[in-house]
């Protein structure tokens, strides 16, 4: 496990009235601590009262019905939303990889994956590539890659940034069924080789019952439910302990 | 087990059907560039055969021959050189002035919102105005020596530059500024890798625009006295009847404007070689 004192952290839009020991000391051992967050739009209230904290290495599944505010969770960790109150702390070396790859199409896939970080050249995209099987289409041009291989410089360009909090939003959402299975196998190797805490918003209870640590649920603008997935890894369908907390999670999603 | 050896029924309900043929391609394929230059044969070949028939007398215009001896006498006594160069370089300046006032107000409107309150709203009224119907203000203000000239061609040139630059920068897709902003970028970071790239297309259709009106910005410019240039040139030949040399200063502008195109087509390989290969292009 990586060492979990000296990870540096960011508020964002921190009120100035903070009170120190009102609020979890989020820093060491937590890449993400939220508490008493509120996000509305318009007369529209999406986030309410939310408190959430993610520690260091942990991989956090964030599950709910579309609509519920989950994308909206994201952006505000990713530090893209700021029209918040309440507190919000996380990991000031983050990265996001979107369901869309936002990949930058007048870039070569390797410029793109080191865009934004300083001193890094060819030699650290092609690493990070090669580390996502992408190492063959580093000089390529984004349009000429696939939607699997795309999601995987998404991925790399994440990866490069060694994060201590991987924000994840629907990564596989618009990837056919095999590829998705691929690229979940990957994630789930990042994270044990790299040992980032993630974030993994997506609507799909198998993905998360398959990869996350802890699943929480999102209802009516806050946590309402919060499990942790004891299942052994490598994670099985056969196993016993599977289809009753994807039961139990289906039931909370309202899926009867 | 494959596909292939499951056992059909032996029979289903009768449907119609119809065999898809394949497509026989042409044998015979001339080169594109060979077909063009049938086309433009031919109609030297008519225009030849009616000026040597005497259909088309010389007081209107030469045969295509006698224009082309008209043009190398001109290339020889270097007359059409100079006037090439003088014209090239007012064309040059007057981009040069009017591409960048065009390109930094689109970069001040496009980026800022107060920008955009204070300049979009005059730069499409003027717009509006037919750029050479201010000839006589320039005449007044600046005279009839090389400035106005400039000017003239500086203002046409912006326009069209100012206008497709705010929009390829307007039309920036926000998810791309989200994601580089969510890489680390800062302000400038955002608009150097971001949106400057992503209104690079949009620019280029603007410059070829921008060319198109120099040309024509060019031939009024020069009949402000000028005392060299195709403009100049043409407006002598006028005076003395010599339809062959105004033939020939018609077709220098022609090729110009080609090569222009040409040069913008270059540019878009060149600068845009990420985008997928578009439909013609071949």
């Amino acid at each position: 496990m990586p060492e979990m004192s000296t990870r540096a952290t960011d508020a964002v839009a921190a009120p100035p009235e903070h009170a120190t020991g009102q609020v979890p000391a989020a820093g060491p051992g937590l890449a993400a601590s939220i508490t008493g967050l509120r996000r509305a739009f318009g007369g529209r209230t999406v986030i309410d009262d939310l408190s959430l904290s993610i520690p260091s290495g942990e991989f956090v599944a964030l599950l709910g019905a579309s609509g519920c505010g989950k994308s909206t969770l994201l952006r505000i960790l990713a530090g893209l939303d700021t029209d918040i109150e309440g507190d919000v702390t996380v990991a000031r070396r983050r990265a996001v990889a979107f369901q869309a790859p936002r990949l930058l199409p007048w870039k070569r896939v390797w410029r793109n994956v080191v865009l934004g970080v300083p001193k890094a050249g060819r030699a650290q995209a092609d690493a990070v590539l090669t580390e996502v099987g992408l190492g063959e289409r580093a000089s390529a041009w984004p349009v000429t890659l696939s939607g699997g291989e795309a999601q995987r410089a998404s991925l790399a360009r994440a990866l490069i940034r060694q994060p201590d909090l991987l924000l994840l939003d629907e990564p596989f959402g618009a990837l056919d069924a095999l590829t998705r299975l691929k690229a979940q196998e990957l994630v789930g190797e990042l994270w044990r080789r790299h040992a980032p805490a993630v974030l993994l918003v997506t609507h799909d209870v198998d993905e998360a019952v398959r990869l996350a640590d802890r699943v929480v649920v999102m209802k009516n603008g806050r946590i309402e439910h919060d499990i942790r997935i004891g299942l052994d890894r490598p994670r099985d369908v056969g196993d016993p302990g599977y289809a009753p907390l994807r039961g139990q999670l289906l039931q909370w999603l309202g899926v009867h | 087990m494959t596909a292939t050896n499951v056992p059909l029924p032996a029979f289903g309900p009768p449907v119609a059907t119809e065999r898809i043929t394949p497509r026989h391609r042409r044998r015979l394929r001339v080169p594109r560039l060979a077909r063009r230059l049938i086309g433009i044969a031919v109609v030297l070949a008519i225009w030849q055969l009616l000026s040597s028939t005497g259909r088309l007398p010389q007081t209107i215009v030469g045969s295509p021959l006698a224009v082309w001896d008209q043009g190398m006498t001109l290339i020889g006594n270097g007359e059409l050189g100079s006037a090439i160069a003088a014209s090239l370089q007012r064309v040059g300046v007057g981009l040069l002035i009017g591409g960048v006032a065009g390109i930094v107000l689109a970069l001040i409107s496009g980026l800022s919102r107060v920008g955009e309150d204070i300049i979009d709203a005059p730069v499409q009224m003027l717009r509006t105005v037919p750029f050479v119907g201010i000839i006589p203000l320039l005449i007044i203000w600046l005279g009839v020596g090389e400035t106005p000239k400039v000017v003239l061609i500086a203002l046409g040139v912006m326009f069209p530059l100012y206008i497709n630059m705010s929009a390829g920068i307007r039309a920036v897709d926000p998810q791309l500024i989200e994601a580089g902003r969510t890489m680390g970028l800062g302000r400038l970071g955002v608009i150097w890798h971001v949106i400057l790239p992503s209104a690079l297309p949009q620019l280029l259709v603007g410059l070829r625009f921008a060319l198109g009106l120099a040309w024509l910005a060019l031939i009024f410019a020069e009949q402000i006295s000028a005392t060299n240039g195709l403009g100049y040139l043409m407006e002598s030949a006028q005076e003395l009847l010599q339809s062959n040399t105004i033939v020939v200063c018609l077709v220098v502008y022609a090729l110009l404007g080609l090569a222009a195109d040409a040069i913008v087509r270059g540019l878009e390989r060149l600068l845009l070689s990420w985008r997928p290969r578009m439909a013609g292009d071949a």
